[in-house]
């Protein structure tokens, strides 16, 4: 009889290149995104060893980071400078690397140009059952195609540039497994934030986590992207579900996805990345999708998770002494009083974009909240950052840019902008921002900004009301 | 990458939990094309506290920090690691470490040692008056009053800490290897090239 095997197991076997006996195997990797602000010195290292990139047609180079999301081309075409000198340095490193060393580049100039986890998918340079690595640790975005992706840092970077494989241990593996169907309101966001509230921010460390239940199969591609983007932050390496007719549908006709009899055999090999029935997960957890609320952080870690309809909590309610110390430093940072509900926290900015929620379904879901709205006098700065020119496109097709504009939000020009403010986009000291991105931590969207992390639907009812607000109010 | 083996001095007790990349080097310290020079930005929030302890007379300059759980979690920037590394820290003692900085860490030869939370403890009441010496060939800490805690480290880390030696010039003399595996998949995995656009 074979071995029963999970999926992370099936992966991980196809991409091993040789083991050692302590465990260490050298493992394939089938794609390499690379972006402007992890790669610069791993170039720089591949320069002094004399070494080339082993594999450039595995690689793909995007910037996204530092680009600022206001208009990069004046009235004829021209490229307006970057005002930031440092920011401006980064890029042109990256423009200069990536001819270099013979990797394509998507540029500022090009239409495909976005977030590097949104870029892939949508290229179809993504794919099922593939080792996906790039210096950043959204990389496990991409493991809701059914992908081993994961984040590396730049000594890996140079190490998968020079030899297209990376040393590692296998992690454990475990299931999250989400059963049911979710309320009205209820998206992926809020599945994964429910998840990572359940867990704690190291719950996941250690393992690969798969995705799996009623709840996840019934998500959209792009649903659940936005899930296995935040595998991170509760400490998993990386995050999956399995491939099935859905993601071949997505990936069908995408530019860099394979085709004719190619396509045939990819996905008859894509069908069976799937956890052979009755195998062994090292551990399970199981989550009724009924239980869970439209969602929102109110500390500095992602795990402070609440659902809208709660209140803040208090320190002293939590067991762990140093989970009470670390709460105490975060309500002191957020401003916020132990037993204030959610819905009455004012908020002066909004933020929908980043490789979490900037998707064409993300930006769907906010303009249906605003449509016909307009955002509250309190709400200062709101802006809507598509994850590509192609998602801004498309958008723009469908009239989503005048419901944004209408409704008192900017539509800008694609990349990560206020998720973690790189480039001129950041959140002023001491106010609070309603944000689709996935990391709440201190000073994340620029020096003493205050960060809750919410859905697009929910950011746009912020927008509307001026405070977090429940989104089902404003629906149906 | 500089040989690690034994680490001993003072030690910032930190005891913070779930400390993110974030905290040890924020965003704007990243538009840096080089490796050095980040220790300045290092605890840049914290360190914006009066009476904070990196910058305290007695701590400054400590080769060792002890933290809380789940350190380094966040982000995968390696300018964590080199922004500890140019401050001068060549060790961190905590109960665990995000998978991401601990690789990064091993990478330039930044020493993760992985010790219950009740060792933990013990070190940061020592490290508040006494010195704290690591010791990676016998894996072990130990303290001026007796105290020993022995450690667990990945053997082949502890190999290439210990020697200096360059993960990547290792993983190239597996060259063959590699050009076999992919041999094997343009076989059996044709379709797995991506089109050109």
């Amino acid at each position: 009889m074979t071995q029963l095997r999970t999926l992370y197991q099936k992966i991980w076997d196809a991409h091993v290149v040789s083991a050692r006996d302590d465990g260490t195997c050298l493992i394939f990797i089938d794609r390499h995104l690379v972006h402007e602000v992890t790669s610069p010195q791993a170039f720089e290292g591949l320069r002094a060893a004399g070494r080339t990139v082993r594999r450039p047609d595995l690689t793909l180079a995007v910037p996204d980071h530092n680009l600022p999301t206001t208009a990069r081309r004046d009235a004829s075409g021209n490229r307006i400078p970057i005002t930031d000198p440092e920011s401006a340095q980064q890029l042109a490193a990256l423009e200069a690397n990536a001819p270099a060393f013979g990797i394509r580049y998507i540029g500022d100039a090009d239409a495909e140009q976005g977030i590097v986890h949104v870029v892939g998918p949508e290229q179809g340079f993504s794919l099922p059952g593939t080792t996906i690595v790039c210096g950043d640790s959204h990389t496990a975005c991409h493991g809701g195609l059914g992908a081993l992706a994961f984040g590396i840092g730049t000594s890996e970077v140079e190490h998968v540039l020079a030899t297209q494989t990376l040393q590692l241990k296998q992690s454990k593996s475990m299931e999250v497994r989400v059963e049911g169907e979710v309320g009205p309101g209820v998206t992926a966001k809020d599945i994964v934030l429910h998840i990572t509230g359940l867990l704690g921010a190291a719950g996941g460390t250690g393992y690969v986590i798969e995705y799996t239940g009623s709840a996840i199969r019934a998500l959209s591609i792009e649903g659940r992207l936005t899930v296995s983007n935040m595998a991170i932050e509760h400490g998993a390496r990386a995050g999956l579900c399995a491939p099935d007719e859905k993601t071949f549908a997505y990936l069908k006709g995408r530019p860099m996805a394979p085709k004719g009899a190619d396509w045939d055999a990819a996905v008859a090999y894509w069908q069976t990345l799937k956890t052979d029935p009755g195998a062994a997960y090292d551990k399970v957890v199981v989550i009724d999708a009924a239980d869970i609320a439209p969602s929102v952080t109110w500390g500095t870690s992602p795990e402070d998770v609440v659902p809208i309809t709660g209140s803040v909590p208090d320190p002293a309610s939590f067991a762990d002494p140093s989970k009470q110390e670390a709460a105490a430093k975060s309500l002191a940072y957020m401003g916020l009083k132990p037993g204030t509900p959610m819905h009455e926290v004012e908020v002066q900015n909004i933020f929908i974009g980043s490789c979490t929620n900037s998707r064409i379904e993300d930006l769907r879901a906010a303009a249906a909240i605003l449509k016909g709205r307009h955002k509250a006098d309190n709400v200062k700065w709101a802006i809507v950052v598509p994850g590509s020119g192609l998602v801004k496109a498309q958008a723009e097709a469908e009239g989503l840019d005048r419901i944004f504009i209408n409704a008192g939000l900017e539509w800008r020009e694609p990349g990560c902008s206020a998720c973690l403010g790189m480039n001129p986009d950041k959140v002023p000291a001491g106010e609070r921002c309603a944000s689709t991105s996935n990391r709440n931590f201190v000073g994340r969207q620029g020096p003493g900004a205050r960060t809750h992390l919410v859905s697009p639907a929910m950011a746009a009812a912020a927008a509307v009301t001026g405070r977090l607000t429940d989104v089902r109010e404003l629906i149906g | 990458m500089n040989p690690v083996n034994t680490i001993s001095g003072k030690a910032y007790p930190f005891g913070l939990k779930n400390v993110d990349t974030d905290i040890i080097i924020p965003a704007h310290w990243l538009k840096t094309i080089s490796r050095t020079g980040l220790g300045n930005g290092a605890f840049e929030a914290l360190r914006k506290e009066p009476d904070n302890l990196f910058d305290s007379a007695e701590y400054a300059g400590s080769p060792i920090l002890i933290a809380g759980d789940n350190f380094g979690c966040g982000s995968s920037r390696e300018h964590a690691a080199w922004a500890l590394d140019d401050m001068g820290i060549q060790a961190v003692i905590a109960p665990s470490f995000s998978d991401i900085f601990s690789g990064n860490a091993f990478k330039n030869g930044l020493l993760t040692v992985v010790l219950p939370q009740e060792a933990v403890d013990r070190l940061m009441e020592v490290a508040k008056t006494d010195p704290i010496h690591i010791d990676l060939e016998n894996q072990v800490v130990t303290t001026p009053f007796q105290d020993r805690f022995t450690f667990e480290i990945d053997p082949f880390r502890k190999h290439c800490l210990l020697n200096g030696l360059d993960e990547i010039g290792l993983t190239m003399a597996s060259s063959d290897a590699i050009s076999a595996y992919e041999t094997r998949l343009n076989t059996e995995k044709p379709w797995l090239a991506p089109q050109m656009i």
